[in-house]
């Protein structure tokens, strides 16, 4: 039972994480009508930013105190991101307005690989550190019930609940504020939102930007455990079976979505892994999803696509 | 003045049906393959042919396949390099576990096991549509790569999934020059477009292009969408798997999973949307632009820097070549989202009118 | 005008209901159709015209009730099966396929007439390129028909309005139906080209005696070529006779231009 629960407890605050990613593409397809392949490109280059700002502004200004670093990395990294934002909206997204739904995805894999290289070019291309004070020894729970205790990483749970704070923050955000209610609004009918004089290009970059902030914590979480390298992009392949198994447009479809493949994963490589050969993380998320789709096409939350003749 | 039809008038269904009709069409087509099979092999060095040319046409027709089931059928797929991995693993099985085999027939046997795996990932696009659909594709990517890194029977027991294959010939004349395998790749590549294009203008390829653009209004005319789908996926497959084992036994020799990862399968994807979907000739085009690209920034990028006197270092060319070729990737789709095919029937009408303005 | 011989019933819709969650779009609709004639379905906007086609057709399927067709009796069809039994149609938002030229969208109508396999369609030599030659001289009849000989290689995108109706008719016509149900043919219609589709609507059903449903909003339209009527309004029946004896109705009168009270 022990180890059960301790790997229920792994997969739970993994899928967090995930969900932290997968949020960054929902709030994207809801706003804009875009898959955003980019956005593993995104938490690499947020946390490449973060690694090396925060290892060069104390060179730079001369001070050698940490938590100011981290502080003003990130808000360094977060500015850049809000920039790329308005980049990426005004020459991409402007001119690709009425276009199908695979050119807005190839374009979107365009920009990944610019940004994966132009993020490599400006910082560099080996590991980075990134420490913004999760601690990183493990502890044990429940030791009286179980002998020796549960074994919980405690980064991963610092992981899990900031992960869950966001998406807290970002659900209200959406649900309560006029900006939010905007946001919907695009979502819904590009044309109908403008015709009531919705701004659509400045709540692009807002939603951009704010997926861009989505990235830059999913960054730091992930860096901060991992290591800043190349390989970080990679998560958001991770995440995409989380996206559609919550359903495209749906916030907490994401953060379901994300504990459910998280758990599976993780239950799935200790207990069938060793049967197979080991290794199945790798395609369980996309496999559970695919027979989820064969049930529900849209996925367990996200709207029914209609076809009207 | 040069390309005018006129004069050219067809007097019967079966010559207005010709895949060129025009008779300067004919010509160039003509002059491209007597060019291709005399002019090539005199012109061109090993370099050229084992960096571009064998590539390219091995390339080309993995396109081509994946052309038919995106471009044509509409179903999007980002799993092509798992089929390109089964057709070169069953290849690869059927060669060196049956005693006497063909190379011809192990890689159509390779292309015959990737159809039976496509259709069966095919099945989801019946219920599945769209992004959704898309990323149920990944499924059979990443599976596919887990398999043959870890089931050891698909490499015939080989630790890291790598395999190799040599002495290849056909009909007992050694295929391993770099002329004789570019001949073996241009005749699959010149057969398969022919066959393909037969396809596509017959009432299949109707029935594709019907299910892609309103599969509702398909149903109603009496066109069966399963049929239309699980054909497309299997045509596609059977002529992405055959590119597979060509790309693992006349190019590399020798190959791992990582050949045929999802790099591949947007190299691909990227290929039909600049070369054109639902254009076979953009097909080509668009494997040629992705194949000569890096190999011009390779020359190119070295040769910028010194003008300023700086020497760019491998790393950089590296990083500077994915910036540059995310950056052509937008360009283009904002530019020309139809592709380099659009681009070219556009500079045909306008040749048919030159030199008059209109 | 010459008399067209109309015969016997061929189609009968019983009694069907149909309901999108709480919206009632049709509600225990039941009328025939005789064989050769030219049956009209008009209401107001929102009566439920197009979804009683779309049920006839198969795209939606009703709760209640059921349709026969010359004898045989289904409450639960497809579209392919539909077509299958000599049903085509023409749809009001015009779904044609729009990446394809004029003839390729008519042939997709002779597609259940293709009997050559994937292998045969491959290698094209030989029966293939018979078929297709001999599915050529069909659709190059309707082409001549509907006059649109000069846009055959056209994208159907590129056409106006007006020429991309007619695509949407040759396409029906392309199937041999035995019954055609129109969705409002002469839609975004001026008078010469209204007065053009009539003429084809009238020519199909003189010449190959097929049985033409369909819905339209023109009333002179709908008087001068049906020969009988049905009146929708809010999903139900509110007229069936001659186009004289639905004009005189007084329900009919009053769904179109309200009463006083």
């Amino acid at each position: 039972m022990g180890p059960f629960l301790e790997t229920l407890f792994g997969g739970l605050m993994t899928g967090m994480l995930y969900s932290l990613v997968a949020l960054g593409f929902v709030l994207i397809y809801k706003a804009s009508g875009v898959f955003n392949f980019a956005q593993g490109a995104m938490v690499l280059s947020a946390a490449l930013a973060m690694a090396r700002f925060s290892e060069w502004i104390p060179q730079w200004l001369g001070f050698d105190n940490k938590l100011l670093a981290n502080v003003l990395a990130f808000a360094v990294a977060m500015m850049m991101m809000v920039a790329a934002a308005w980049l990426i909206e005004r020459l991409v997204l402007s001119k690709l307005v009425n276009q199908e739904g695979i050119t807005l995805l190839m374009a979107t894999l365009g920009i990944a690989y610019f940004m994966d290289g132009s993020g490599q070019t400006l910082f560099g291309s080996d590991i980075y550190k990134i420490d913004v004070g999760l601690p990183k020894d493990p502890m044990f729970l429940l030791e009286n019930i179980f002998e020796g205790g549960l074994l919980i990483n405690k980064e991963d749970l610092y992981a899990a609940v900031i992960a869950a704070a966001l998406v807290v923050m970002l659900t209200l955000f959406f649900q309560y504020t006029a900006t939010g209610r905007a946001l919907r609004a695009v979502a819904d009918d590009h044309q109908a939102a403008q015709s009531i004089g919705i701004p659509l290009n400045r709540i692009w970059v807002i939603v951009w930007s704010v997926a861009g902030f989505v990235a830059l914590v999913a960054g730091v979480i992930w860096g901060s455990k991992l290591g800043v390298q190349f390989s970080l992009s990679l998560v958001a392949l991770k995440a995409l079976p989380v996206v559609i198994l919550g359903g495209l447009t749906s916030v907490p479809g994401a953060i379901i979505g994300g504990l459910i493949i998280g758990v599976g994963e993780k239950l799935s490589e200790v207990f069938i892994g060793p049967y197979l050969g080991g290794g199945i993380e790798i395609w369980f998320g996309y496999v559970l999803v695919l027979f989820v789709l064969l049930v529900r096409p849209q996925g367990l939350f996200g709207e029914k696509i209609i076809d009207r003749v | 003045m040069l390309y005018r039809e006129n004069g050219q008038f067809k007097t019967d269904y079966r010559a207005d049906q010709q895949v060129f009709p025009i008779k300067q069409d004919r010509i160039a087509i003509g002059l491209l393959m007597a060019f291709a099979v005399i002019g090539v092999p005199l012109l061109a060095d090993e370099y050229l042919f084992r960096a571009i040319l064998i590539p390219f046409l091995i390339l080309s027709l993995a396109a081509l396949g994946l052309n038919i089931l995106v471009g044509y059928c509409g179903q999007i797929s980002l799993g092509t390099g798992a089929f390109m991995a089964v057709g070169a693993y069953a290849a690869y099985n059927f060669f060196v576990r049956v005693e006497g085999m063909p190379v011809i027939v192990a890689i159509l046997l390779g292309g015959v096991c990737a159809t039976a795996v496509g259709i069966l990932f095919g099945i989801p696009s019946l219920r599945i549509k769209g992004l959704y659909l898309a990323v149920a594709t990944l499924a059979a990517q990443f599976f596919w790569d887990w398999a043959f890194l870890r089931v050891k029977w698909f490499s015939n027991n080989s630790t890291s999934g790598t395999v190799s294959v040599a002495d290849l010939s056909l009909f007992g004349v050694r295929i391993d020059s770099p002329v004789g395998k570019y001949f073996f790749c241009l005749a699959f590549l010149v057969i398969f477009a022919v066959l393909a294009k037969n396809l596509v203008r017959s009432h299949i390829g109707r029935e594709w292009m019907a299910i892609r653009d309103m599969d509702v209004a398909a149903a109603v005319i009496g066109i069966r969408p399963v049929y239309a789908k699980l054909t497309a996926f299997a045509v596609s497959s059977f002529i992405v798997g055959v590119a597979g084992g060509l790309w693992g036994f006349v190019h590399l020799g020798s190959w791992e999973p990582a050949a045929f990862s999802i790099d591949r399968s947007f190299q691909l994807l990227f290929m039909i949307i600049i070369g054109g979907l639902g254009s076979i000739m953009g097909s080509f085009f668009g494997a040629a632009f992705i194949v000569i690209l890096p190999v011009v920034l390779n020359q190119a990028l070295p040769a910028f820097g010194e003008l300023f006197g700086v020497t760019i270092g491998t790393a950089l060319i590296a990083h500077t070549e994915l910036m540059i070729f995310g950056g052509l990737i937008v360009f283009f789709l904002i530019v020309e989202p139809h592709g380099l095919a659009r681009l070219w029937s556009t500079a045909k009408e306008k040749l048919r009118l030159w030199p008059f303005p209109h | 005008m010459t008399e067209r011989k109309i015969g016997d019933v061929i189609l009968e819709v019983n009694n069907i209901s149909l309901n999108f969650g709480g919206v009632k779009a049709l509600t225990d609709i039941s009328f025939n159709v005789r064989e050769h004639e030219v049956r009209a379905i008009i209401g107001p906007n929102g009566a439920g015209k197009s979804s009683m086609l779309n049920c006839i057709n198969g795209v939606y399927t009703p709760q209640q009730g059921s349709i026969t067709f010359r004898g045989q009796t289904f409450s639960n069809m497809n579209s392919r099966q539909v077509a299958e039994m000599g049903f085509a149609r023409t749809f009001q938002s015009l779904a044609l396929f729009k990446g394809m030229s004029v003839l390729d969208n008519i042939m997709t109508g002779r597609n259940l007439r293709m009997r050559t396999n994937l292998f045969q369609q491959a290698i094209r030599w030989g029966a293939a390129e018979r078929e297709e030659t001999t599915q050529r001289e069909f659709v190059e009849k309707i082409i001549d028909f509907l006059e649109i000989q000069a846009h055959r290689k056209t994208p159907v995108g590129r056409l106006p309005y007006g020429l991309q109706k007619r695509v949407d008719l040759g396409r029906a016509l392309a199937m041999e139906p035995q019954v055609l149900l129109l969705d409002e043919p002469m839609a975004g219609m001026n008078v010469e080209e209204k007065q053009d589709m009539s003429r084809f609507i009238l020519d199909v059903n003189d010449e190959y005696g097929t049985t033409v449903v369909l819905i339209e909003h023109d009333m002179s339209v709908v008087m001068d070529i049906s020969d009988r009527v049905v009146v929708l309004d809010y999903g139900k029946k509110i007229g069936d006779g001659t186009p004289d004896e639905v004009r005189a109705s007084p329900d009919v009168i009053s769904a179109y231009l309200g009463t006083s009270h």
